[in-house]
């Protein structure tokens, strides 16, 4: 005799410690089947566009540390490149390096944070401990260098907001000296473990196709066998100098997805360490009076550099009407910021274009057939953080 | 990587009466197209061997409220095998229903929601068509440009009901939008002598 089955509806979130944020999702189960995924986000939605439009382009910078707030300054990043190419400011070249420099920092904070997280979704606890030293360390970098761990409001553009501390170089020299390590540890502990391989190999498989479609970036491409990184194939700042490898993974699984990170990571410090070798000296940014501000000790003297002080601190700089739409290779994917200046120091629009939006929403195709615990570590591979997703 | 002069060139002769303006500016192709032809050309650029824009990075709107045609539909792609980007334009009026391109790309479902949430457009054939970033029951379209920057409404937790309310935003203070436009650079006729 058939016994009559029914769905049952789920509500996972928004307050589930493994949605890795305020998600809400609302899942239909056969069983322990997931047969439908609907993600409902917004939870974290500050109107940080509307709040753009209405600040000037210096005020701008600091809502895009509130975006992805593992890696505040890939953002700001992808900001300050869009100005600087409606304005055709040329960037010093040793501000492009300490850019490209931070820039990796934030992979690796980023990397860490997901790795370890999605371990301790699978039920290895070790990891995060061990990973959340590093980041502290490498927070401790960037507090030396912006003033704050996290909300760093450090790029701007023409260059950086100020030179590197003394003696900081040699502090991350020592760091990527002792990272790999660290790297090495964590993958004792993970790559070859029985439990951690059955909870992520060929779950969440993506095929190329289907990563193309639904406009996968970053390790979620990559994870699925297309080499794809911005940072090779449109090169931005000094990237087109360093050399360092692209990984690319097979089966598009949560497993490849992982070494895709890891790997990343090894380049990242790969990249910290050219950078470290061939830091020139020289300007951090742009000589432009109009554009970034004069050294305090110009003030005191010169009539036309206190103008420009007060000008840009009050009015900001003005930006000519254009439009463009500039990416970066965040750590989770393309990040990009499609912009329309109208003239006026305040930008007239500026979209945000979040790697991560785009892969939350595969979540009902990635998850469909699915048990229900996998969820986490599907979840956990996406790499998702609301603060970008909800924007 | 194919040349971008090559590729608005084979745009400009396969497409022809469907493209209003093309131009290449910061190494991208912006072109201009009627609203009608969205899916067709979408559909085109995806699937041509010479275009193989295969990848929607985003959609989006523009708001210009004093202009007749009020919004400007955005769409952005990507063609790894040419290393190119191509940004699409539409006009879109007030209560204009715009065709949803949701088959031809799934990733546009919640690009798409989303602009519906934030500038109130409607998709024709979209299958989901739902607010997404904003509150359950929500008014409004935020990203107007007529729609106040603090909100209508606040959320507080009340102990009297024991239940989270809605009230009108109280303000113990405006947003103040300063004025900083400078006075001083007004004089537009020295600005044009120092050009030339």
């Amino acid at each position: 005799m058939a016994k009559e089955t029914k769905t049952l509806n789920l509500n996972f979130g928004p307050q589930h410690p493994a949605a890795h944020g305020v998600l809400r999702l609302i899942l239909q189960l056969d069983g322990e089947i997931v047969e439908k995924a609907d993600p409902h986000i917004g939870l974290l939605h500050r109107g940080t566009e509307k709040l753009i439009e209405n600040k000037t382009y210096t005020q701008a910078v600091p809502y895009f540390d509130r975006l992805d707030y593992v890696a505040p300054m890939n953002q700001e990043h992808a900001f300050a490149l869009a100005i600087e190419k409606i304005l055709k400011i040329e960037v010093p070249i040793r501000a492009q390096y300490i850019r490209v420099m931070f820039c990796e920092i934030g992979r690796i904070l980023s990397h860490i944070l997901n790795v370890t997280t999605q371990a301790m979704d699978v039920g290895a606890l070790t990891p995060t401990l061990w990973g959340f030293e590093e980041r502290e360390i490498l927070m401790g970098f960037y507090e030396k260098v912006s003033g704050s761990r996290l909300h760093a409001n450090y790029f701007r553009a023409g260059g950086v907001h100020q030179d590197l501390p003394k003696g900081l170089d040699k502090e991350i020299g020592k760091f990527c000296e002792r990272f790999p390590k660290i790297i090495n540890d964590l993958e004792l502990l993970l790559t070859d473990n029985r439990i951690f391989k059955q909870r992520n190999v060929d779950i969440g498989v993506v095929s190329k196709q289907d990563a193309l479609d639904y406009s996968f970036s970053g390790v979620m491409l990559r994870g699925s066998g297309v080499p794809w990184d911005l940072r090779k194939s449109q090169p931005y700042d000094c990237y087109e100098q360093l050399e360092f490898k692209i990984p690319v993974g097979k089966n598009g699984d949560c497993y490849d997805r992982y070494l895709c990170r890891i790997e990343e990571m090894k380049e990242s410090v790969n990249i910290i360490n050219q950078c470290l070798a061939n830091l020139p000296v020289g300007p951090i940014k742009t000589d432009d009076g109009k554009i970034s501000p004069p050294p305090k000790k110009e003030i005191k003297q010169s009539m036309e550099a206190l103008i420009h002080h007060f000008k840009l601190y009050t009015e900001g700089y003005r930006v000519d009407k254009d439009e463009i739409y500039t990416a970066v290779e965040a750590p989770k994917g393309e990040f990009g910021v499609y912009l329309i200046s109208d003239g006026s120091s305040k930008p007239y629009k500026c979209k945000i274009r979040a790697p991560g939006f785009s892969h939350l929403q595969a979540m009902d195709y990635l998850i469909k057939g699915h048990m229900l615990a996998d969820v986490p570590a599907v979840l956990g591979s996406m790499d998702i953080v609301f603060g970008e997703v909800d924007r | 990587m194919q040349n971008i002069q090559d590729l608005e060139k084979i745009l400009n002769s396969e497409l022809n009466t469907k493209i209003k303006s093309s131009l290449i500016k910061h190494n991208q192709i912006y072109l201009k197209i009627d609203e009608a032809n969205l899916t067709e050309v979408i559909l085109f650029l995806k699937t041509n061997s010479k275009t193989k824009f295969r990848q929607l990075i985003d959609i989006t709107a523009v708001d210009f409220p004093e202009n007749e045609i009020r919004f400007k539909l955005v769409y952005l792609l990507l063609s790894h095998e040419f290393n190119q980007r191509i940004i699409i334009e539409i006009d879109v009026k007030e209560k204009e229903i715009v065709g949803s391109i949701t088959s031809i790309f799934p990733a546009a479902n919640w690009m798409e929601r989303e602009v519906f949430d934030m500038y109130g457009i409607d998709f024709k054939d979209h299958p989901d068509l739902r607010r997404i970033l904003t509150d359950y029951g929500f008014e409004g379209h935020p990203l107007r440009k007529d729609f106040p920057l603090t909100g209508h409404n606040e959320v507080r937790y009340s102990h009297e009901t024991k239940k989270v309310i809605y009230e009108p935003v109280k303000l113990e203070q405006n947003y103040r939008n300063f004025d900083y436009e400078s006075p001083w650079e007004g004089t537009n006729y020295i600005k044009e002598q120092t050009k030339e």
